[in-house]
């Protein structure tokens, strides 16, 4: 690989990239820095045993964050809400913390929350950092013009141990997204359209860049709702070029620079994005004004569609695997092909995950909700993404809104999106879901999915029915 | 980790695409602090049925999984979830490799540091073990690393790629924390630089 020449158009991708190689042997991947570690309950302990077993430090504490959210109870903060393996995992990771002098936002903290929306609102995701945690959702942090992507278990030791990992170079791919979004439809229907255009198969190997005009009219929270669900399109990673919103979020958090190490920081952070011309091993272009309310009927994300369509038949696909998995989401979620979703059956509707969870998105739920109830044959859970969070919310009479509409109000923490802690769909239930993943199982044993935005997902609560959120605009 | 040059074994054809590590091991599973007894769990929503009794549909369920060491997975397996636990789990059931068109990049990587083979065919030769697996389900498959070749039927054999450091390290057993280890002194170089911003 020959270095790029001082006068070559490099992507944001190169940048970042070039800036944390440590060392490059011949036909082995690079060794690469990481600014920022995030850890949690559930993908952490072997990795902190296998340092003790090799008798090894945290070499960056300082660079290293935890959090405890997938497990964790959100009734309220009793561990003794959650089952004796889960409450153990917490416990582990505070002992563990302790033992290796690494900041955690335990249960009691007022920091603490989903460490996809913490990482943020703390401030301690910044552009042109790498980012690491063991969760596929650290895609997230790319919002802001990171390289921030999930990691297994061995390389959460490799990086407690050394601060580096060894990678190969992802390629890029421009995700172009052009004109305006209509009303009714939000940053989580762009990505669930894109991942339906290219499939969950689509990004692998490949860190997406968004942009365009309509990435840019998002905020910060819309961005970080696209990036997030990078990684369901098989993309480690997805970025979006800091810009004058991403500053404004960040001026002023905990952990964000200051005084001067603001101005220094921002005179890098203005040098991240690609430069003109720039090229990328891959480009899609989406145009966010044809977009409708998107819904998933299937069991992976990429089976997603319009609110207003109909699901495709097998004849209509030319693969013949694609026709065996459809038939197979189609058994599991007991739907017809060709079927409109309006007006389906709904028991449970999710506000939350590392997805949705943000005050934006809480408020966007509200708003509709606000004055209206929730059908009395659905279930709503409200799940903020952080203490924080639930803070600002109840600051604003959010929860009061929620409440009155005959919705939970619960702590924070991953909840329902993966079903650790006892928050799930039981056999047979639908829900609709603002979080990632339709799979099988995914929200509990037997639990079917929609996937859909805050505002979507509100509109279903209050028709108990899968429903167009435009009819309530 | 020990080295690894060669697997032998009848298949388990699992021959769905996109198959995820929500299948693989449920999220219910993975509030265990260590990797032991995962195997147990592995796949268990397709393995059993409601009722808690063996899903005699399932490919693992069937008499020639029976100490079957490969498993012969349809497009981009491993999607999904960076758990490790998947991998954890796929050895402690006794899987040793995996053969498919293409895997997800995160399980790829969780499956290498675990010494499970990730083996990446084209499609013509992933058409041709179905077929053969279809025929003879009792065959035996051989999956040389050094080589790179896959091995079936009356001396049918076939590469497939795999790239040299992954090789490396499940052919040599490499520690790749102990290669970042010895790293020690371009780290600090590299963090002096930091300090100096």
């Amino acid at each position: 690989m020959n270095p790029p020449q001082a006068a070559q158009a490099r992507t944001m991708l190169s940048k970042i990239w070039e800036s944390h190689v440590v060392a490059q042997d011949p036909g082995v991947p690079a060794v690469i820095y990481v600014d920022l570690h995030l850890i949690h309950e559930v993908t952490s302990p072997q990795a902190f045993a296998g340092l003790k077993a090799r008798g090894l430090s945290v070499r960056r504490p300082n660079r290293t964050f935890a959090t405890m959210d997938h497990s964790t109870p959100t009734l309220s903060l009793d561990l003794s809400l959650v089952d004796h393996l889960a409450a153990a995992q917490v416990r582990q990771l505070e002992h563990n913390c302790r033992e290796f002098g690494v900041p955690l936002f335990d249960l009691s903290s007022e920091r603490r929350g989903i460490v996809h929306v913490i990482g943020a609102e703390l401030g301690l995701t910044q552009p042109g950092m790498t980012i690491v945690c063991g969760d596929s959702h650290t895609s997230t942090h790319g919002a802001f013009g990171a390289l921030a992507f999930g990691i297994g278990t061995s390389e959460v030791e490799h990086v407690l141990a050394t601060q580096c990992l060894l990678q190969d170079r992802p390629k890029s791919y421009a995700v172009h997204v052009d004109g305006r979004l209509n009303p009714g439809v939000t940053a989580k229907d762009i990505i669930l359209a894109l991942i339906a255009k290219i499939g969950v198969h689509g990004g692998v190997g490949y860190v997406f860049e968004y942009g365009g005009p309509a990435i840019r009219a998002l905020d910060m929270e819309g961005r970080m709702t696209v990036s997030n669900m990078s990684i369901e399109a098989g993309a480690r990673a997805g970025m979006v070029a800091p810009d004058e919103v991403t500053l404004e979020y960040l001026a002023g958090r905990e952990y964000a620079p200051k005084g001067p190490d603001w101005d220094s920081a921002l005179a890098r952070w203005r040098q991240i994005p690609s430069d003109e011309g720039a090229a990328h091993d891959g480009s899609v272009s989406l145009d966010a004004s044809s977009l409708e309310p998107m819904i998933t009927y299937g069991t992976n994300p990429a089976m997603g569609m319009p609110i207003t369509g109909r699901i495709p038949t097998p004849e209509s696909l030319a693969d013949t695997n694609q026709r065996q998995a459809l038939e197979k989401s189609l058994r599991y979620m007991d739907l017809r092909p060709g079927q409109s979703l309006l007006g389906h059956r709904i028991d449970v509707v999710f506000l939350g995950s590392c997805t949705n969870s943000r005050i934006s998105d809480l408020r966007l739920a509200a708003g509709l909700l606000d004055g209206r109830k929730v059908a009395p044959n659905v279930r709503m859970l409200v799940v903020p993404g952080s203490q924080a969070v639930k803070r600002q919310a109840e600051a604003e009479g959010l929860d009061r809104v929620f409440r009155s509409a005959g919705a939970e109000w619960r702590e924070s923490g991953c909840s329902m999106c993966l079903a650790m802690n006892g928050d799930e769909l039981q056999p047979g239930q639908y829900g609709v879901s603002t979080s990632n993943r339709n799979y099988e199982g995914r929200q509990g044993k037997g639990g079917r999915t929609f996937l859909a935005s805050p505002l979507t997902a509100a509109a279903c609560a209050i028709a108990g029915e899968i429903s167009d959120v435009r009819a309530l605009l | 980790m020990q080295g690894i040059r060669r697997v032998t074994s009848h298949l388990i054809p699992l021959l769905q695409r996109d198959v995820d590590t929500d299948q693989i091991i449920p999220a219910r599973f993975l509030k265990v602090t260590d990797k032991l007894g995962l195997g147990q769990h592995l796949f268990e929503d397709w393995r059993y049925l409601a009722d808690g009794t063996p899903n005699p549909g399932f490919a693992l369920n069937q008499d020639q999984a029976d100490g079957a060491q490969i498993l012969l997975a349809g497009d981009n397996f491993g999607c999904g979830s960076s758990r490790e636990h998947a991998a954890w789990a796929l050895l402690g059931w006794g899987v040793r490799a995996v053969i498919s068109t293409s895997f997800a990049d995160i399980f790829r990587t969780n499956a290498v540091k675990n010494g499970l083979l990730p083996v990446e065919v084209d499609q013509a030769t992933f058409s041709a073990l179905r077929e053969f697996v279809s025929a003879n389900p009792q065959a035996e498959v051989t999956i040389d690393l050094e080589t790179q070749r896959v091995s079936f039927g009356s001396g049918r054999t076939t590469q497939f790629t795999i790239d040299a450091f992954s090789r490396r390290c499940l052919v040599e057993g490499v520690d790749q924390l102990g290669y970042l280890l010895s790293k020690e002194d371009e780290i600090q170089a590299y963090e002096a630089g930091l300090d100096a911003c």
